[in-house]
């Protein structure tokens, strides 16, 4: 059995033509109907969209630096997954025209009268956000670039030493990685409440943003496989690794979500409690018990026992569902900000144009890369052993 | 040596590819009592022995879920019905802190009851050995081969036949495993339990070093040393040293009343008894009496005390004196106290000094009964 490179149909491509043409029209509209529900959209779609790509990246360094073949044959749909990063720098350019209706702190008359909006203000500046949106932004395409680069190359050069290299790139990633989710979590995030603070808030995101990519890296390799677009000898045994990996890390998040919490809950201080409490008032309060169910419950329930772990139908759902979970965990910790929204939520049709551009920009970007490439890495090294792998 | 009792034959690869080949070519010849050893776990082997998925899942769920109801059940008894304390202003059956005693007693259970479970249904306990044990067979697939072994107690097996099998499958080299010639169950050899206690003397000695000295030596006493009020000790985060702040002049703490006739003799005309004698009040009262009083002035005011000879006695509480004492005037010495007796303020709360008060006047009155007391009785 030999991988022969077949073009992915060209539907995929008009699909996402079409829903990005649908986000873009009603996000036009959106902006100008009621501009500040737009604008916080735009930041949940966007913070989804550095989910995705990083969380992507993060795979690919962490299959290199934990040396693993599973994930060998499907490296690829995680590359293409990651492509969407340098876009990031474009797509955030809307967000840093409008960081004033986001963001309280970047007023300066609200900071003149606010003793600790004044002591944040030497990280929560407007210059200095600015410079560690693109730093950040920069420092991820500067390694999804490498990282890239090294594996196309691969293909045809069939150099083990690529390989090697990108072992030590992913070891300068992955502290980098740790730092940068952290603070864009921090930066784009929390600082929608200034004043609320949590330590461990960047550990969650990231916790989101590894199921997110996870989900959507699992959705890509099922649909592919069961179209014949990857390896014919690939079998259900690869699927179990990646059910395996989004259960750890639906457990991961229930964990930190749950710690995040309690230790709030304990401790009982006004300064941190009141950011739950607006998560509790009026209809917020449904959001924040079916974020428990949908994040956590539902996918733990579906993914505990082994043979579901490696049932493609199952996997499908449970994939689809996480995507949905992790917008629904951004918009639950983005909305109740919003001033309008503060009492309790109530519906507007512009919550739902931007998730739909969002996914239509992933479905293009991940269309134009696979166009272009192998859809798997014919040239690494461990592409053998990574087909042989068996439970 | 032909005598030996055969424990099976053995068959041995040096390519884990080629043991899932044989593997499966054994499972098809249709032997039940074989098995594979190799260094590590082999993928792919489970399908081809056609191994059935282990059934100790079941056992660490149920137990798993036994630990959670019964981690659930143990706070809420202990902490809302039989003891209940209010901790940190939260309601007696607060769920959220007891999600991480739950989550460790549920994996607890899950972990031991697997281990336990092995233990007693998959290896065999008492026999701690095995025949394949100590053989060169064991030391090969421990390290750098793949080995089958096909069991005499298989019914297909046969000392010949099953050999010749067995080369059939182009091994690198075939070996008949005998029994040893004397079983021996070696658990409580000295050597082994010398382990145990050798490594039982290895882990006090070191929880002990690690508690009580590691722990004090910098940095890991930092939060030993930490920034807070210890008792007994200046405070050097105030200029005046002391650790606590004092009220604001002309405040008091919520709920103190001050004591306003400390020093007066007789303060009776405007200290009055605010509690009727109920029976729920005397119960109070005789519950206090009993505990603070009893011991100088006996369980029935007479002053004849259990500290008899280390404290001087009171005097009896029925004499002519006593009895003729306004209410005010018996709260009033427990209050502040009267000659050699302390005061009781800080030991019984204003409500209970009353319903003291109260009980003492039942016993005086239950001791100096009247006539009509003790028709009232006989009546009843």
């Amino acid at each position: 059995m030999t991988y022969q490179k077949k073009d992915l149909p060209s539907s995929i491509s008009k699909i996402g033509m079409a829903l990005l043409a649908f986000g873009l029209v009603f996000g036009v509209v959106a902006f100008f109907v009621d501009h500040s529900r737009a604008v916080f959209n735009y930041l949940i779609a966007f913070t989804f969209m550095i989910s995705i790509g990083v969380g992507a990246l993060f795979l690919i360094a962490l299959e290199y630096i934990v040396g693993a073949d599973w994930s060998v044959p499907i490296r690829r749909v995680v590359e293409f997954f990651a492509a969407i990063i340098p876009l990031l720098a474009i797509l955030v350019i809307p967000l840093l025209f409008n960081m004033g209706e986001l963001f309280h702190w970047s007023h300066a008359e609200a900071v003149a009268d606010d003793k600790i909006l004044q002591g944040k203000a030497p990280y929560l500046n407007v210059p200095f956000f600015i410079i560690r949106v693109f730093v950040l932004i920069g420092l991820w395409s500067l390694f999804y670039f490498f990282f890239i680069r090294n594996s196309k190359k691969q293909d045809s050069s069939k150099d083990q030493k690529l390989t090697t290299i990108n072992i030590r790139l992913s070891a300068a990633f992955i502290p980098i990685f740790a730092i940068t989710i952290s603070v864009s979590a921090i930066d784009w995030l929390m600082s929608v409440e200034p004043h609320w603070f949590s330590t461990i808030f960047g550990v969650y995101f990231f916790s989101g943003t590894v199921i997110a990519a996870l989900a959507a890296v699992t959705l890509a390799t099922v649909l592919l496989k069961e179209h014949g677009y990857l390896h014919p000898a690939m079998t259900n045994d690869h699927l179990f690794s990646l059910g395996a990996l989004l259960f750890a890390f639906v457990n991961f998040w229930g964990y930190i979500a749950f710690s995040q919490y309690m230790l709030i809950w304990y401790a009982d201080l006004p300064e941190e409690t009141f950011w739950f409490m607006q998560k509790w008032e009026g209809s917020w309060a449904i959001f924040s018990i079916g974020l428990i169910i949908i994040q956590f419950l539902v996918p733990y329930i579906v993914l505990v026992s082994q043979p579901a772990k490696m049932d493609p139908k199952k996997l499908k759902f449970i994939s689809v569902w996480l995507l949905f979970a992790h917008f629904f965990d951004l918009f639950w910790l983005v909305m109740p900000e919003m001033e309008q929204l503060s009492g309790g939520y109530s519906f507007s049709w512009i919550d739902l144009v931007f998730p739909i551009a969002a996914v239509g920009i992933i479905i293009l970007v991940f269309n134009m890369k696979a166009k272009k490439e192998n859809l798997i890495p014919i040239g690494d090294p461990k592409l053998h052993r990574g087909l042989d792998f068996h439970l | 040596m032909t005598n030996k009792k055969i424990f099976g034959v053995t068959a041995l690869f040096n390519d884990p590819n080629a043991i899932i080949a044989a593997a499966s070519k054994v499972d098809s010849a249709g032997f039940s009592k074989w098995d594979v050893n190799s260094p590590y776990p082999i993928h792919g082997i489970n399908k081809a022995m056609k191994m059935k998925p282990s059934k100790l899942g079941i056992i660490t769920l149920i137990f798993g879920l036994s630990g959670t109801v019964l981690a659930l059940i143990l706070m809420w008894w202990t902490m809302s019905i039989d003891y209940p304390m209010v901790i940190g202003g939260k309601p007696y059956f607060s769920l959220p802190a007891f999600i991480p005693v739950t989550f460790e007693v549920t994996v607890i259970m899950a972990t031991v009851s697997t281990v336990i479970a092995m233990f007693a249904f998959f290896f065999g306990l008492p026999r701690n050995t095995h025949a394949l044990h100590d053989t060169d067979y064991m030391k090969k697939v421990s390290r750098d081969h793949y080995g089958i072994v096909i069991e005499a107690i298989d019914p297909k097996f046969d000392e010949r036949t099953t050999l010749e099998f067995l080369k059939s499958l182009k091994p690198i080299s075939t070996e008949i495993i005998y029994y040893p010639e004397k079983e021996e169950y070696p658990m409580f050899e000295p050597r082994f339990l010398g382990f145990l206690f050798g490594i039982a003397v290895v882990v006090s000695l070191g929880t002990y070093l690690m508690l009580n000295k590691l722990m004090y030596i910098e940095p890991f006493d930092w939060m030993d040393n930490q920034a807070k009020i210890i008792p007994q000790t200046g405070s050097e985060f105030f200029a005046d040293g002391r650790g606590m702040r004092l009220p604001v002049d002309g405040t008091v703490a919520r709920g103190f009343i001050l004591y306003p006739f400390e020093g007066q003799t007789n303060p009776t005309e405007v200290l009055s008894n605010p509690n009727f004698p109920t029976k729920e009040n005397l119960e109070l009262g005789q519950r206090k009496y009993l505990t603070y009083c009893s011991p100088c002035h006996g369980n029935f005011g007479d002053g004849d005390s259990r500290l008899a000879g280390q404290f001087p006695n009171p005097p009896t509480l029925h004499s002519e004196r006593a009895r003729n004492f306004q209410d005010g005037m018996i709260y009033h010495i427990i209050t502040v106290g009267q000659n050699v007796m302390p005061s009781y303020a800080s030991q019984v709360t204003r409500e209970q000094r009353w319903a003291i008060v109260n009980y003492v006047r039942a016993l005086q009155r239950a001791k100096n009964a009247s006539d009509s007391d003790l028709k009232f009785v006989k009546a009843k």
